[in-house]
């Protein structure tokens, strides 16, 4: 009863900040709107026993990427109104694109054909089970190859988010240490052949 | 009891809101990019839940790739963004019509 109570409140914030998203004038607002869809989403997470991605959704999405969208929407001065203007000319198309799916959604759910009752609950768990144990057996066997694609894929990220942003600043003084240690003695020294001179 | 009924539910309204907000806010790119990443979870949440009630952990490692691809996404899509507002000095989608005749 208690899961249940649970369930429903965090589904009913998990829409309503998914509206927000949609629907807030403010970027920033619709960020955070987003952060509390994650949470969310992470106790649901939790309430079905899917620990490990639970934790994982709240550490990646807000604690690396919804921190990376503030900081983009903070950091580039967007005029609001402006990006606002025609808001409400597709909206109908918008609302309509929703009803559409979601009689498709329940059309699916209503034809039950996996061969599983979807209106049962799931088998629960033994209290020692390890979600992230069984996860990480898993992970580190049958899938190490995709898991180390997936580095892969992160590390060409970061190379590509850095290159794509980084800029050569005019006027910027800074040193060149290739062109320092690649200097010559000859580049730096004269040697100037003269008479010596008497002190007076 | 929650039954998986329940969480298909939760994914597929999420999904129609997120398919709407990429309609409604269609001029504001971090806004699409925000609603991507609520398309994501919506799949997400599928996978986990069919993953959790087949009884079969493979779907978690799914969700565990795709956040994985979303993180990179929004690296990259941010970044691009970044570039975009100083070539142009505005987001808005209309203003990228460079390559039409």
């Amino acid at each position: 009863m208690l899961v249940q109570i649970l369930f429903y409140a965090f589904a009913t914030v998990l829409m309503g900040s998914a509206l927000g998203v949609i629907l807030s004038r403010n970027p920033v607002h619709s960020a955070l709107y987003l952060v509390l869809a994650f949470f969310t989403s992470a106790a649901l997470w939790l309430l079905i026993e899917a620990e490990f991605l639970a934790i994982v959704l709240v550490l990646v999405y807000v604690g690396a990427v919804m921190v990376l969208f503030l900081f983009v929407v903070m950091m580039l001065d967007i005029n609001v109104e402006e990006v606002r203007k025609g808001f409400t000319r597709h909206a109908w198309l918008g609302w309509l694109t929703v009803f559409a799916l979601v009689a498709e959604i329940v059309g699916v759910v209503a034809v039950k054909q996996l061969g599983i009752d979807v209106t049962k609950a799931a088998v629960p768990v033994a209290a020692d089970h390890s979600n992230t144990a069984e996860l990480g057996k898993v992970l580190y066997t049958t899938y190490v190859y995709p898991f180390e694609l997936a580095a892969v894929v992160l590390l060409v990220a970061i190379v590509a988010a850095i290159v794509l942003t980084m800029r050569k600043r005019q006027g910027l003084k800074l040193q060149d240490v290739g062109a320092q240690v690649a200097t010559r003695r000859e580049d730096r020294v004269r040697l100037v052949k003269m008479q010596a001179e008497r002190r007076e | 009891m929650i039954t998986l009924q329940h969480m298909m539910v939760i994914s597929g309204l999420l999904f129609a809101l997120s398919v709407a907000g990429i309609f409604i806010n269609r001029r504001n790119v971090i806004l699409l990019l925000m609603c991507i990443e609520l398309l994501l979870l919506s799949a997400n949440f599928n996978f986990v839940a069919f993953s959790r009630w087949l009884g079969n952990i493979d779907g978690q490692v799914f969700v565990f790739f795709i956040l994985t691809v979303a993180a990179a996404e929004s690296a990259i899509g941010l970044a691009i963004l970044v570039v975009l507002f100083r070539k142009r000095r505005s987001i808005d989608v209309e203003d990228l019509a460079t390559l039409k005749g």
